[in-house]
Parts: C-alpha cells; structure tokens; sequence
C-alpha cells in the first residue's frame, strides 16, 4: 500500500456542504480545520457559530460548537473562554454578524484583548437574507437594499474591520486575507494560525478577515466572483495589518 | 438557646452573597440603579476566589457571555435593573432554546422607558411571559426579604442545573436597597452533572454542538414539545406561602415587597373582624396555581374575593383570574410606580373593594 499522503483534515466532518456554487465559506472552513489539526486543539477547541449562512457550522468542523445570538459572538466567546482559559474558543461571522450588530461585542472584546480568535468573512453583503447591504458594501455597489448603487453620503462608508482593530492594544494579530487563488489560500490559512497562536500564546485578541466570495448574491457565475475579489482589494487592502505573534516562540 | 449570628446587609448583597454561597464561577454584569451594589461586591470578592468577574460593554453583551460561560457547564450569572433585563430578552430565547442553565436577578424598577428607579413590580409580565421571542419560559422566583434574596439566588443554580433551563429571581428597588438582617445559613445546593452535555472540548468523546435553529418544521416542533414537557415538569416546584386558615371571605394575593405591604395590611383588617387570608405566591412562573384551587375547593359553596394588589398597573391579577376561571371575584389593586403606599392605606384600599363587593365586619 503507498503512503496516503494527501487526506482532508481531521476535524473536518465527512459532510457535503451546503453552501452554493463558488462562495467561500467551504474553503475556509477547510483552511480552519487543516490549522485546528496543524495546532492539535480539536480536543480542547470551542466554536462560536453566528448567524448567517455559516450558522451550520457545527456540521461541519468537528469541534464542540455553540450557536450565538445574531451579532453576540465574541461576547459568548468571552464568557466561554473567561470560565475556561485552557480552552481555545474561537469565532466564525460574517460581515453583518460581526461589523453591524455586533460591532459593540466584537469591538469591545478586541478591545479588552480577550484571548479569542475571531474568522470575519466579509463578502460585502447580507448573504442569507438574500443579498441585503451591510457596512461592508462598497460604494455604488447594488444590492437589495442599495438598488441604485451604494451611495456613501446616505448609507456609509464601508467598514475596514482588520485595519480598526490593528490600531487597538488588545489585539495581537489583525490582517486582511483573500481566498480567490491558491497562494491567497495559504496566506489565510498561515494568518488564521497566527490569530490562534494569538490565542494560545495568551497574547490577545486573533482577527482574520476574509474576502469572500458571494456569486449567488452578486449575480455572477462562481469565475467572475472570483475575479471580483481582485476588484475588492482596490477597497479592502489585503495584508497584515498587525503582528505580535513571533513563531518559534514557547 | 444562642441567638442565630446575623449580619446587617442590602438586599442586593444579599443576592450577591447567595450566589458566592452557591460557588458562582462567573458573574458577567454592567452597571444600572438600583443594582449597582451587585456588581460591586462580585468585583471584590470573585478575584479572591479564583473566579471570573466582568463587567460588560452592555447587557447584551453581559448575557450573551453568560451564555457563553454556560455552554461549557459553569455556574455563570448576571443581574441587571428593568430597562438592562429588556436588552437581554432575546438571548433569555436563545438560552432557553439551548437549554443551557443560567441565574438572572431583576432587580425592577419603574417603567415604561427610562421610568425611575423607585420601586416596581412592572417587570412581571416580561418574567413569567418570556420577555423575549417563541415559546419559552423562565422560572421565576420572587423573595420578599433579604433573607430569601439570599437563599433563592443560591437555590436559583440548582434549578437552572436541574432543568437546565434559564432562572429568574425578581427582586425590586426596595428589596434590594433596603438593609435587613441576613443569617448566612449553610445552604445545601445541589450540584447536577453537566458531564452529559457541557461543551468542554471533544476529549475522549465525539464531539457536541448545541443550537437552536431547526429549518426542519417537524424538527423544530419537536423542539418545542420537548421544551413544553419541561415546563410542565417544572410545575411541581410552584411554591406559596398560605396565610389561611379557614372560612376567609377574602384572599389578598401578593408577591415580592407587595406581599410585606399586604401583609401588615391584613393584620390590621383581621384585628378589625374581617375574614382575610394572603396568598403569597413564592415562584410566579410556575404559578401556584394550586394554592388558589385549595381554597377555592374548600369554599365551593361561598368562594371568597381575590383582592391582588400590585406595584404596578395590573399584571399579576391576570394570572389568578386564569386560576379562578370566573368561579370567584378577582379584584384588581393597581399602584402604578409612585411613592408606595403604607399598610394603612392598603387596609382602606381594600375595604373599599370589600364595601363594594358587600363583605362586612363580624360582630
């Protein structure tokens, strides 16, 4: 028998997904499992799962999950990881989830530098509800709710969610990532490391944004979604916004 | 005989000292009056034992990390002022969905919006109803001294435990901000495993998730059935205390500070010659529904009037006339949030309704 050296992570649940065609969410929940393995922490990991299509999570990464309140995530991770700090509690939103409702909880928990790691995939809208603007909707973007194209002045600026929480002592790392190409992949899957060992290293707080892709909503076939994530850096910078986590370090 | 040892606390102290005695992991709170002095104890204390004090950013944030805490099988809590209990409505749904444990304390004042921060009792719907959205419930616990704050506050974990389900102790303004004496008894609190289903990381077991949302109908009714069971079960913990002793020709039915008030009020009615019996409801959800049916069966022939005085514009009455179901008279006595009245007052109030429904004076 050859060697299998190539396998799907092991925290990975043998389930097909429910996502459509071409979003984002599947690969980084992969790229989440492959690092949960990576840092041997399945046993002692903690999901925070949000409201909004990634609501499922638990079936899907084989870790003990809970389901938080629209928005309330980083705050239910708080309270998780506070009772429990050899635990490693981690959470999954989307932009809505963590940048709108729950900007007061996400912010105030970087703030407070809790030791938590939180995955932010910003696809520029409301995804579940069917294509809705959020504070990550670029201007003149159209969605359901924007159907002339975001006007700045009347709906807001967008959010840029990794550079704001750069700039707060509490956190430990912040960066911006995409998923739309293979090395883009393995830059976001060696950032969510950082964020966890963030975490492990009792650092602070562990941010990881990612560009994610929205064909359904966005009226695109899965190829031209892709390439909008290119057209997004022009709006959401990708890179590292802030490092504190040295490898090598016990 | 040695006299009991005694402290002079606030009542909010009192909750707080319950919750230490029930060994509270985590308390999650942010600052509201009249309940500040919660907060400020657990502050000063938990450190000290190696346990977890937060104050939040919100108190949307305060349950949401109470919930947070439970789902991993800690003892976790937080305590808030009416207009903070609101903020926490929706995830009291989600905690009960999840039927994850957890102790709230109301510690009420006067509504609606801001209101003030005198005494009330007009959080009773938003407790016993839900206070958030879908089918749930919260027990409900009302102590009426500092002394009950104490004990119901730590016997509120073992519920929460033992039905795994959201506990309310509803204190108010004045329960909390008065001093009473307090005897710190040893309270035996029950400890129930969480081994089945505390999310503590997948060691040496598959792993688990908890949640609330079922897109499947027939799995969410499910759901909902297994949830209505439960709050059947919880119908044997209906607890009242009964003033009676026969042949009353009426019954004042009270809770909470109400009840001290309404107390003193039928002493005086009884030295008077009335015929006067107190019901005092102790868990308002379940309702003691059958405190009111005792005394209803044994007056089948002449029922007597329910008089229910509240400190607010009437909530609780609607609860007993659903026990009486039309077989008695049920009397509302309102006291919308404002200076409370003494004893003495409530003693006319009363007569006036015993005036008019013609119940008179015993030779």
């Amino acid at each position: 028998m050859p060697e299998k050296f190539f396998h799907p992570p092991k925290s990975l649940k043998d389930t097909p997904f429910h996502y459509c065609p071409g979003c984002s969410h599947s690969i980084a929940h992969r790229v989440l499992c492959e690092v949960i393995d990576e840092l041997g922490i399945q046993e002692k990991a903690l999901g925070i799962a949000s409201i909004g299509c990634s609501c499922f999570l638990y079936f899907y990464i084989d870790v003990d999950i809970v389901e938080a309140p629209h928005g309330r995530a980083c705050a239910a991770a708080t309270g998780a990881k506070r009772a429990n700090p050899d635990m490693v509690v981690f959470t999954y939103q989307g932009d809505g989830d963590f940048g709108a409702i729950g900007w007061g909880e996400s912010f105030h928990a970087a703030l407070r530098g809790e030791k938590i790691t939180a995955i932010m995939m910003n696809n520029t809208l409301y995804g579940m509800t069917g294509g809705q603007a959020s504070p990550t909707t670029i201007p003149e973007q159209k969605t359901t709710t924007t159907p002339f194209g975001k006007d700045p002045s009347e709906s807001g600026y967008p959010l840029r969610a990794a550079e704001i929480l750069a700039g707060l002592e509490g956190v430990a790392f912040s960066g911006r990532f995409a998923l739309n190409n293979p090395k883009r992949i393995l830059e976001t899957k060696k950032a969510i490391k950082k964020a966890f060992l963030a975490q492990i290293k009792g650092l602070g707080f562990g941010f990881v944004e990612i560009l994610s892709a929205c064909p359904i909503n966005w009226k695109m076939d899965p190829i031209s979604a892709l390439k909008r994530v290119d057209e997004l850096t022009q709006v959401f910078p990708l890179g590292t916004f802030k490092d504190e986590v040295k490898e090598g370090q016990p | 005989m040695t006299a009991k040892k005694r402290i002079l606390v606030k009542g909010a102290e009192a909750i707080a000292l319950g919750a230490l005695k029930a060994d509270v992991d985590c308390y999650f709170g942010y600052p509201i009056t009249p309940q500040s002095d919660i907060p400020e104890l657990m502050a000063r204390e938990l450190p000290k034992r190696g346990k977890v004090f937060l104050q939040a950013e919100s108190e949307l944030a305060a349950i949401n990390m109470v919930l947070g805490a439970a789902a991993t099988g800690k003892r976790a809590m937080t305590t808030s002022s009416s207009p903070g209990i609101s903020l926490m409505g929706e995830a009291f749904s989600y905690i009960a969905a999840l039927e994850l444990p957890a102790v709230v304390v109301n510690v009420m004042r006067g509504g609606p919006g801001l209101g003030g921060i005198e005494v009330s009792q007009g959080d009773y719907f938003q407790a016993v109803k839900g206070g958030g959205h879908g089918d749930y419930h919260l027990l409900v616990l009302a102590p009426c001294n500092a002394q009950e704050q104490y004990e119901f506050t730590a016997r509120a974990f073992e519920l929460a435990e033992k039905y795994r389900n959201p506990v309310m102790v509803l204190s108010d303004a004045i329960l909390a901000q008065m001093k009473e004496p307090l005897e710190l008894k040893k309270l035996k609190i029950k400890r129930y495993s969480v081994e089945e289903w505390a999310l503590t990381g997948a060691k040496g077991r598959p792993s688990r998730f908890i949640r609330s949302l079922f897109l499947d109908a027939e799995e969410l009714k499910e759901k909902n059935l297994t949830l209505q069971k439960k709050y059947k079960k919880m119908e044997k913990e209906a607890r009242a205390e009964f003033i009676i002793e026969g042949g009353e020709e009426v019954i004042v039915v009270a809770f909470g500070s109400m009840a001290r008030l309404a107390k003193e009020a039928c002493e005086i009615l009884k030295q008077k010659g009335y015929a006067v019996g107190m019901i005092r409801p102790i868990t308002l959800f379940p309702f003691p529904k059958k405190a009111i049916e005792k005394v209803l069966e044994a007056s089948a022939e002449r029922p007597p009037v329910f008089i229910v005085p509240e400190l607010n514009c009437g909530q609780m009455v609607e609860d007993v006339k659903l026990c009486v179901e039309g077989r008695a008279k049920v009397i509302s006595l309102p006291y919308p949030p404002s200076v409370i009245p003494f004893p003495e007052d409530l003693e006319k109030e009363i007569k006036k309704c015993l005036k008019s429904s013609s119940i008179r004076q015993r030779a």
